[in-house]
C-alpha cells in the first residue's frame, strides 16, 4: 500500500452556495480589471482590493470571531480562493496574510499577538511577507544565519533575507531567525519573528526578475532593535512550526491555477475551429486540472479534520508545477502567437508573455521541485 | 473510506494475496483457466459488489467495486473480474437476471434480435460463456452464449490474457431486454473498470520498484539512497497518486449516476482514462530502470504488471481518444464554462 492516502472530497451545500456570492463580486469588481493582468493573480497587490474582500469576510475565514475572523468552515474558504485565482484576482496584498501568517499566529501567538495583528488582516489591512531564504540558505533552510540577539528588553537583528516576494509593499515579515546557536545542531535554535518592516535598521531592495518586475527583494537587517513579544509560538520551535505551515503552503489551489487565465484564453482562440491535435491536447490538459482539483480538495478536506498531509500536500505541489509550468510551452506548440509584453497585443498573447517568462518560478517558489520529491521518497521509505 | 470499504480492501488484499502466486500467473499465462481462484473471487461475491441483493450481490455501488479492481489490478488477477462487474451491471440495468459464471462483454454494438457480428478482441472470450451486449442507440441490452458463435479464433493481448475473436452469425440471445443506457455504454464503462486495474497495476509497479531500490546494493550502498533513484522514484508516485485519486473520482460519478437519472459520468470516466493513460509511460519506464536487466527477464514479475498497463491503456478507449473526447466536449462549451462546468459537477445537490 502506498504511503499516501487521498480520500475524495466533496465540497459542502454551504461552500457551493458562496460560490456564486463571490462569483458576482468578481464579476462587478473586476470589470475594469485588465484582462492580461490577470494572469499575475496572487503575484498582483491591489490593496482597494483586498480591504473590499475583507470587508466581505472572505478572509480569515475560519478564524474565531472575537479576533476579526468569520468561523466558516475551511470548504468555505477553499471556495473562495478558487473563484479568485480563476478570475485572476489581485489577491497579493492579503495572500500571504490569510494562508500563512494569521493561522501562525492563531496556533502559537500569545493572546496579546492575536489580538493585535489578526483584526488587521482579517480586514486586508496588513500585507505580510516571508522571510525564510537567504543569500546563502536556499533549499538547505535550516542553514539560515541571519541572527537575532537578545538585548535588555528585545531582539538585535543582523542578517539578509533574500527572494522575499512582496516585501516593498509589506507591514510585516514573518522572519526564521537564529536565536540561539546551537553547535553541530542545526535545526535547534531558530525562531520565527513577526518583525515590522518600518523598523529602524531594515533596509529593502527589490531585486528586478527576468520579466522585468519588482516583485520579489532583499531585505536586509543591520542592528534592527525588535521588541521582546516579536517571537511568535516558543524561542528555538522555528523549525518544527515552519514545518507544520508547508503543508497549507503546499496544497493549495494556487498550486495549480496560477496558469488558469492562459488555459481559458487558450480554449477562447481554439474554441471555433480546434484541429485534430489541439482538441486533443485541450483534453489532457482538462485531465490534469480535474485530477489537480480533486488531489488539492483531499489535502484541504485533511486539513479540515485537523490532520497533517504533508506528504500529500508534497504530491500536489509536485504535480500542480509540472502541470501549470508546462502549459505555457503547451500553448505555443498549439497556436502560431508571439508572446508579448506589450498592452497592444491581445489578452492571449500578453498572458503568454508573462506566464511564459515567470514559468520557471513554479517549481522553486514554496519549496524546489528537488526538496518535494526528497519529501515524497522519504515517505515511499526511501530515506 | 467507508468502514465498509475499508473492510472489503482488506479481505480482498489478503485473498488475493494468497492465492495469486507467480506460478498462478504464469500457468494463466500459458493457456491455462485458474478455475479455484475463480471459484474464490465468486463465492466471496467479488464479482457483483455492485449489484442488489436480489440479483445475488452485496448491494454496494460502483464505489465497493472500485476496491475490488484496483485490487485485482494490484494483484494482476488473471481472471475477467472487470469483464464481469462491468456485465452484471449492464444486465442489472436491463433487469435481466446475472448469470452465475465468467461474463464477458462485446465492444461492438448488436442492432436487432439475432446476433451476427465479427466481435474481435473479446476480453476472455473463451473463457466466458456468456457475453453481454448492448444496441447502437443504448436502448437494449442482451446476453448471448459464446459457444453459438460460429467461430472462435483464439488470440492474446500482450499481456497474455485472452483476446479472441468471436465470429457470430444469427446467433439467438439468451435474453434480452429494454434498458436506458448511454450510447456507446460498454466503451464508457469499460473505461472505467480498465482505469481502476491500471491504477491498481500503477501501485504494483511503484511499490515493486520501491522495494527492489532498498534491495540491490551498487557502489557499496542500496541503490535507493541515490537521489537520482529517489527523485524518480517520487516522480513515479506522483503520477500513482493522481492515478488513484483520477480513478476514484470516476467510480463516484458512476455511482452517482446510478443514483441521479440526470447526472452523466462521462467526464470524470473520460478523465480518470486520460490521465492514467499517460501516466503509463513515465511510470513504466521509471519503475523498468529502477529494476535494471532482471526487470526486463521473464523470471522477474515486473511485467506481469507493466505489460497488461501498455494493454489496458488502448483498450475500450485510449488516452488520446478519451482525451479527444474531453477536448471536444470542452471547446463546445466554450472558454467561459470550463470552470463553471467543473466545479458544478462536483458539487453534490
Amino acid at each position: 500500500m502506498p504511503a499516501f492516502r487521498f480520500e475524495l472530497c466533496d465540497l459542502p451545500p454551504a461552500a457551493e452556495a458562496l460560490r456564486h456570492e463571490v462569483r458576482a463580486f468578481l464579476a462587478s469588481e473586476l470589470a475594469t480589471h485588465p484582462a492580461a493582468r490577470r494572469a499575475y493573480t496572487w503575484m498582483e497587490s491591489d490593496r482597494a482590493f483586498s480591504r473590499k474582500v475583507g470587508a466581505r469576510g472572505w478572509l480569515g475565514m475560519t478564524w474565531p470571531k472575537r479576533y476579526g475572523g468569520h468561523e466558516r468552515s475551511a470548504f468555505e474558504r477553499y471556495v473562495v480562493l478558487e473563484e479568485m485565482l480563476v478570475a485572476g484576482a489581485p489577491v497579493g496584498a492579503h495572500w500571504i496574510g490569510d494562508r500563512q501568517t494569521g493561522p501562525l499566529i492563531l496556533r502559537y501567538g500569545t493572546e496579546e499577538q492575536k489580538q493585535r495583528y489578526l483584526p488587521g488582516l482579517a480586514r486586508g489591512e496588513l500585507a505580510c511577507c516571508i522571510g525564510m531564504s537567504e543569500p546563502d540558505t536556499g533549499s538547505d533552510l535550516a542553514s539560515v544565519r541571519t541572527r537575532a540577539e537578545r538585548t535588555g528588553d528585545g531582539w538585535r537583528v543582523n542578517g539578509s533575507k533574500i527572494w522575499t516576494s512582496g516585501a516593498a509593499g509589506s507591514e510585516y515579515m514573518i522572519a526564521l531567525v537564529r536565536t540561539r546557536a546551537v553547535p553541530g545542531k542545526k535545526h535547534e535554535g531558530l525562531s520565527q519573528l513577526m518583525v515590522d518592516l518600518s523598523t529602524e535598521g531594515i533596509t529593502i531592495r527589490p531585486i528586478r526578475d527576468l520579466a522585468g518586475r519588482d516583485h520579489f527583494c532583499e531585505v536586509i537587517f543591520e542592528d534592527a532593535v525588535l521588541p521582546a513579544d516579536a517571537v511568535v509560538g516558543a524561542e528555538g520551535q522555528g523549525w518544527e512550526q515552519v514545518m507544520a505551515e508547508l503543508a497549507y503552503e503546499r496544497s493549495g489551489p494556487e498550486r495549480y491555477l496560477s496558469c488558469y487565465p492562459l488555459l481559458r484564453e487558450l480554449i477562447a482562440l481554439l474554441e471555433h475551429d480546434p484541429t485534430d491535435r489541439q482538441r486533443v491536447q485541450i483534453g489532457y490538459e482538462v485531465a490534469r486540472l480535474a485530477t489537480l482539483r480533486a488531489m488539492s480538495l483531499s489535502v484541504a478536506g485533511m486539513l479540515g479534520a485537523g490532520e497533517n498531509p504533508a506528504l500529500e500536500a508534497s504530491v500536489v505541489k509536485d504535480q500542480g508545477a509540472l502541470f501549470e509550468q508546462a502549459l505555457p510551452g503547451t500553448a505555443q506548440a498549439l497556436v502560431d502567437e508571439t508572446p508579448s509584453t506589450d498592452a497592444g497585443a491581445s489578452d492571449f498573447r500578453q498572458m503568454l508573455g508573462h506566464l511564459v517568462q515567470n514559468a520557471p518560478s513554479f517549481s522553486l517558489r514554496g519549496g524546489t521541485r528537488e526538496i518535494l520529491r526528497g519529501i515524497i521518497a522519504r515517505g515511499l521509505g526511501l530515506r | 473510506m467507508s468502514e465498509l470499504r475499508g473492510m472489503l480492501e482488506e479481505t480482498v488484499g489478503r485473498l488475493f494475496g494468497e492465492l495469486v502466486t507467480k506460478e498462478l500467473i504464469e500457468a494463466a499465462e500459458r493457456g491455462d483457466w485458474p478455475g479455484a481462484l475463480w471459484e474464490a473471487v465468486a463465492t466471496n461475491g467479488l464479482t457483483r459488489p455492485h449489484l442488489s441483493e436480489d440479483l445475488g450481490g452485496a448491494g454496494g455501488t460502483w464505489r465497493e467495486a472500485f476496491v475490488i479492481l484496483r485490487a485485482a489490478g494490484r494483484y494482476t488477477v488473471p481472471l475477467p473480474i472487470a469483464e464481469t462487474i462491468l456485465g452484471g451491471w449492464l444486465l442489472a440495468r436491463g433487469d435481466l437476471p446475472v448469470p452465475d459464471g465468467p461474463l464477458t462483454v462485446l465492444a461492438e454494438p448488436v442492432a436487432g434480435g439475432a446476433v451476427t457480428l465479427t466481435a474481435a478482441e473479446v476480453p476472455w472470450g473463451r473463457s466466458a460463456p456468456h457475453a453481454v451486449f448492448v444496441s447502437p442507440d443504448g436502448a437494449r441490452v442482451g446476453l448471448v452464449r459464446t459457444d453459438a458463435a460460429r467461430d472462435v479464433r483464439r488470440s492474446e493481448s500482450i499481456a497474455r490474457e485472452p483476446r479472441d475473436r468471436l465470429v457470430f452469425d444469427g446467433a439467438a440471445p439468451v435474453a434480452i431486454a429494454n434498458a436506458r443506457l448511454p450510447a456507446s455504454s460498454v466503451r464508457l464503462y469499460g473505461a472505467l473498470v480498465r482505469g481502476a486495474q491500471m491504477a491498481g497495476a500503477l501501485e504494483s509497479i511503484l511499490a515493486q520498484a520501491v522495494r527492489y531500490a532498498g534491495e540491490r546494493v551498487q557502489f557499496g550502498r542500496p541503490i535507493g539512497q541515490f537521489q537520482i533513484i529517489q527523485q524518480e522514484l517520487a516522480r513515479l508516485a506522483g503520477d500513482v497518486a493522481a492515478a488513484l485519486v483520477a480513478a476514484e473520482a470516476a467510480f463516484a460519478a458512476a455511482a452517482r449516476a446510478d443514483a441521479e437519472a440526470a447526472f452523466d459520468p462521462t467526464f470524470e470516466i473520460a478523465v480518470a482514462k486520460t490521465r492514467i493513460g499517460e501516466a503509463v509511460d513515465r511510470a513504466t519506464s521509471i519503475a523498468h530502470q529502477t529494476h535494471g536487466a532482471i526487470g526486463f527477464t521473464y523470471e522477474h514479475g515486473l511485467h506481469f504488471a507493466t505489460r497488461r498497463l501498455w494493454t489496458w491503456r488502448a483498450e475500450f478507449g485510449s488516452d488520446a481518444f478519451w482525451a479527444g473526447e474531453l477536448g471536444r466536449m470542452t471547446l463546445r462549451g466554450g472558454a467561459a464554462a470550463l470552470w463553471p462546468d467543473l466545479t458544478a459537477r462536483a458539487a453534490r445537490s
